[in-house]
């Protein structure tokens, strides 16, 4: 049972964990250096041995503390979820240490955070993009980078001298596009938002 | 009587056949296209019920699917193309025998699709020629079938030597 009892023997023996709530399931928030060790006490001492979910929120850019990298767990005994927070310190290039040593799923989760959002872990046995290719110079998550893209070379130089192409911003028109959610089904096709601007008739101010 | 389809008149012309060579090469050619399904995304579900038997793509001589390109001249791109896929694409294109040609199966290959990211390719036509489009998300088999007779139609009027007279400089080096 997640209940008051359990919160308070986990915050005495931690007293790096803060309670952040208890809305949906238990939330508690930590610094990012400490994170393995609750995660192997988490594991072994109160049965929360499955990694659900190990990823990672922008704040934006002007956060104080911009980055938090989120882990959901889940205790087959106790049939209930704990979400914890590391909130990394330094905002420009963010380093947590790898659980991966703890939670083997971490491997991949952790190499698709550090692909997306560009926060390092430390100790991982082998920190490489997943998604986008290996020179790729942004981090495609974070709250600056456009949806559309940035242009930058094709991953293939020879390909791109042969055919030319690129990597270029995809076109919006208006976009993004999203479903309105309501209605039959026909009017629920995802369309642009705001039809008033396009590539090319620009958005009115 | 279009003017390139065999004629043949046994009366007159007692056993032998006149025609063009283009005629002969293309007739062959259409009804035997063996394609590479280029699996990328959920189109390659419908592109396997298309060959399966219940719309079976071998009524129209196409259901010879190889999976190595060097065995194939037909290349359908059946998926959201990215650009970290997009090298392979060209590639794999590049290693197929002349003569060859490529279908774009569903928006996403044809257009990039709904996927107007920083991550997919708008269109693969971006870096091969693509010779039929097919619209949908996913196209159902029929519609599938039906580019696949567009392309015999295409082949069946081309030059037999066309596809065999691309330059040099834009094939890869491999």
């Amino acid at each position: 049972m997640i209940d008051e009892d359990f919160v308070k023997s986990l915050l005495a023996g931690h007293d790096c964990i803060k309670v952040v709530h208890q809305d949906d399931c238990l939330t508690i928030s930590c610094e990012p250096e400490y994170l393995p060790k609750i995660c192997l006490h988490l594991r072994d001492e109160e049965t929360f041995d499955l990694l659900v979910d190990l990823t990672a929120i922008d704040h934006g850019v002007e956060a104080e503390i911009r980055f938090s990298v989120v882990l959901h767990l889940y205790s087959l005994i106790h049939k209930s979820y704990l979400r914890i927070h590391a909130n990394c310190l330094d905002n420009d290039c963010p380093l947590v240490p790898s659980v991966s040593s703890v939670f083997p799923a971490a491997n991949w989760h952790e190499r698709e955070t550090f692909d997306m959002f560009g926060i390092k872990f430390s100790e991982h046995p082998n920190l490489k993009r997943i998604l986008m290719w290996d020179d790729y110079p942004y981090f495609p998550l974070r709250k600056e980078f456009p949806l559309a893209g940035v242009e930058v070379p094709l991953p293939a130089a020879d390909v791109s001298e042969v055919t030319g192409a690129d990597v270029d911003p995809a076109p919006m028109m208006g976009g993004p596009f999203v479903s309105p959610g309501t209605g039959r089904m026909s009017n629920a096709e995802p369309r642009a938002k705001d039809e008033s601007w396009s590539e090319d008739a620009e958005k009115p101010l | 009587m279009v003017s390139n389809e065999i004629g043949y008149n046994s009366k007159v012309e007692g056993e032998v056949i006149v025609t063009r060579a283009d005629a002969v090469v293309n007739w062959i050619r259409k009804h035997s296209v063996w394609p590479m399904p280029m699996g990328l995304a959920c189109c390659a579900i419908e592109l396997m019920a298309s060959a399966a038997s219940r719309y079976d793509i071998s009524r129209f001589g196409m259901e010879v699917m190889r999976f190595s390109p060097r065995q194939s001249d037909c290349m359908i791109v059946a998926g959201t193309v990215t650009y970290k896929m997009a090298e392979v694409v060209r590639r794999i294109y590049d290693q197929m025998g002349d003569p060859k040609w490529v279908v774009a199966m569903g928006a996403c290959a044809s257009t990039g699709g709904m996927y107007r990211s920083y991550a997919v390719m708008q269109g693969v036509d971006n870096v091969v020629p693509v010779d039929v489009y097919v619209s949908g998300c996913p196209p159902r088999p029929e519609a599938l079938l039906d580019a696949m007779m567009k392309l015999q139609d295409k082949i069946g009027n081309e030059s037999a030597i066309k596809n065999l007279s691309k330059k040099p400089e834009n094939i890869l080096a491999s």
